[in-house]
């Protein structure tokens, strides 16, 4: 795993330094200092809980974005047993950007979907960044139509930049591949699950993401649009980002006032990268307390409250209703509204 | 080929170079047309619904342009006209999003990006739904996801077919993730619609692009688009800055879509009433889930 330290784990990363040199030296000399780490300890454990409780958005998309942060299989293989993965769109090809197969929960059968990084240049030419091309979503609906006739409960993990922004993924029409699936998640009978765990990039992430739940992990984000993009559409400036990141309102806890998502999963101090056996846990137990609640209910109910729960995303207001069969000409309604 | 013939009409020769012209000719009265850059008078563009006589570029029309074209006379009934967005997030960019909806409400004369109703063509009652792209870009936000659904329920329950006409730079940035949940809503929609049977007809205009195409533009019974519109998910912009490769030529143009097997015609404005005309009729007629026939016609 790499070494990567982001500007503001800075003042983490040398404590962490120092405990281990103390430690060290300890040990080669035999001096006792183990009153010295337990106040740096002491410190350390104080300096992480400031860092991470007060991360701007702009911070969190890099949290969100670390390379040491666990991806879609390191959960798998902690969380569940017997996964067994499946492969192809039965169209065009294999999408190594998107995995998915059946595996027990506590000896329960699942399908599991998830957006899939990789950890090295070798890994990630493979998984093309997380990036799916059409293929993958389409393998992505195959597997959950299988689940759905094997009525066995879907769990999608979310961690994409985006659909790949290639000329093959055009041709083959990535935007008609994700339609096809937010059409069509809204026909499974079974219990659907949707967790961001990284990065929620837009169209790429909601594509396999239309479900009962929504939870995201302390430090993911979910966003319509990239900070960069964002910035670079409305500034025309990349160097705003982190405004860009504020105003989107892309954080976990943003997103739970704006009751976007049902649920936020803590994770370990410090990030889901600290402790990947910790974030496993803390994420087995959302999923086991959410598809509990979900198994109970019937596949009429869970259909319809997926689409209530859908329809009734999005804020307007309504006023008094115009009775024009056409609407006017726009000059006579610019008279109208200016007057108004 | 050319849609109309030689044009038998005045046209402004353009062996000036283009900055003289632009003082001789009075605005308004002349436009030039993006394609051959020849400039026409305004009563040439609306007669031949605001498509080049000489090269055949589609401009785009307005929603009530729009409308009409593709309505039998005085049938339209508009639904939902009165919903605002807002300012949900108190969005904080280089203008303000309530400032912008201001603008985009004077200019167009539109509450938003899209009008929806009920109407009829040749007699048999659809329902429609028109984006309007001098809206903010025809950008989708909670209203146009709302009025999507809304208009797609509404031919759900009376059992008539659906045809929404597109245009979209994408998602409305400044309602965060309310926007991208649109695509969730709006599919959802039609996925009720879908399952009892009912006609989805979708007609791609330039351009239509992002959560738009991914999500009901794409999701078409039968799939028309307008000459030369420019249709994909991604920007072009961005796959050649992702990618580094050189685009195919007419790379994401309708054409380009309807040589990929990706659409089902490509319609020049001229026939669009006709071929959905047609549509309507093959798609309602002996269709068990319509519940709403057209009246027979009369012989002739
Ligand atoms: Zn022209």
């Amino acid at each position: 795993m790499s070494n990567v330290v982001l500007d503001f784990e800075k003042p983490i990363s040398e404590l962490e330094l120092k405990v281990k040199e103390l430690q060290s030296l300890s040990d080669l000399n035999d001096i006792d200092v183990s009153e010295e780490i337990s106040v740096l300890t002491k410190k350390l454990e104080e300096t992480k809980k400031l860092v991470y409780s007060n991360l701007s958005a702009w911070q969190r998309v890099q949290l969100a974005r670390h390379p040491n942060r666990p991806y879609t299989l390191d959960y798998v293989e902690r969380i569940f047993t017997d996964y067994i993965q499946l492969h192809g769109d039965r169209r065009y090809a294999e999408d190594a950007a998107i995995v998915g197969g059946f595996a027990k929960l506590d000896g329960k059968p699942v399908m599991i979907i998830g957006t899939q990084k990789g950890r090295n240049i070798k890994d990630n030419v493979y998984r093309n960044f997380g990036c799916p091309h059409p293929e993958g979503y389409r393998k992505a609906m195959r597997l959950m139509e299988l689940a759905d006739a094997s009525n066995v409960p879907i769990i999608s993990f979310i961690d994409t930049p985006g659909a790949y922004p290639g000329i093959a993924s055009e041709e083959r029409h990535v935007g008609e591949a994700i339609a096809v699936n937010l059409r069509d998640m809204f026909k499974l009978s079974v219990p659907v699950l949707a967790i961001v765990i990284g990065e929620g990039g837009s169209g790429g992430a909601l594509g396999i993401g239309i479900g009962n739940k929504i939870l995201i992990m302390e430090h993911a984000y979910y966003s319509v649009i990239t900070p960069e993009g964002c910035a670079a559409i409305l500034w025309k400036d990349r160097a705003f980002s982190s405004k860009a990141a504020e105003s989107l309102k892309l954080t976990s806890s943003e997103l739970l006032k704006l009751e976007i998502v049902d649920e936020v999963i803590p994770e370990p101090i410090g990030g889901a990268h600290y402790n990947y056996d910790q974030a496993a846990a803390l994420l087995k137990k959302a999923i086991i307390k959410n598809l509990d609640a979900l198994c109970s209910k019937t596949a009429g109910e869970l259909k319809e409250e997926r689409y209530q729960k859908y329809r009734h995303i999005g804020k307007f207001t309504e006023v008094k209703e115009k009775e024009e069969a056409l609407p006017p000409p726009a000059d006579e309604e610019k008279e109208k509204s200016e007057k108004e | 080929m050319s849609l109309f013939g030689k044009p038998k009409y005045s046209t402004i020769k353009t062996d000036t170079p283009a900055e003289d012209k632009k003082v001789k000719i009075p605005v308004g009265i002349f436009d030039k047309c993006k394609g051959c850059e020849e400039y026409y008078h305004k009563d040439e563009w609306k007669k031949f619904i605001e498509v080049c006589p000489h090269c055949g570029y589609h401009r785009q029309l307005s929603a009530q342009q729009r409308i009409e074209l593709l309505t039998d006379a005085g049938s339209f009934k508009e639904v939902d006209s009165n919903l605002i967005s807002v300012d949900i997030l108190k969005f904080e960019g280089v203008a303000s999003y309530a400032d912008k909806l201001e603008q985009n409400i004077r200019k167009t004369g539109l509450n938003d990006a899209i009008v929806c109703g009920v109407a009829a063509l040749n007699g048999i009652e659809y329902a429609i739904g028109v984006m309007d792209f001098r809206f903010l870009g025809a950008s989708m936000g909670s209203v146009v996801g709302e009025k999507v659904a809304r208009i797609t329920e509404i031919a759900t329950e009376k059992g008539i077919p659906l045809v929404i006409v597109t245009a979209s730079g994408g998602a409305r940035m400044y309602e965060g993730m309310f926007s991208l949940m649109q695509m969730a809503k709006t599919s959802g929609a039609l996925e009720r619609h879908k399952e009892k049977n009912l006609p989805y007809i979708v007609i791609m205009t330039n351009p239509t692009t992002a959560g738009v195409t991914a999500s009901y533009a794409s999701l078409g019974s039968v799939m028309l688009a307008e000459p030369q519109a420019l249709i994909g998910f991604a920007g072009p912009r961005v796959i050649k800055d992702t990618t580094q490769a050189t685009l195919p030529e007419g790379f994401q143009t309708s054409e380009f879509l309807l040589k990929k097997g990706l659409i089902d015609r490509v319609t020049p404005r001229a026939q669009l009433r006709h071929e959905l005309g047609l549509l309507l009729e093959y798609t309602t007629t002996t269709n068990p889930g319509i519940k709403i026939k057209a009246p027979k016609k009369k012989k002739q």
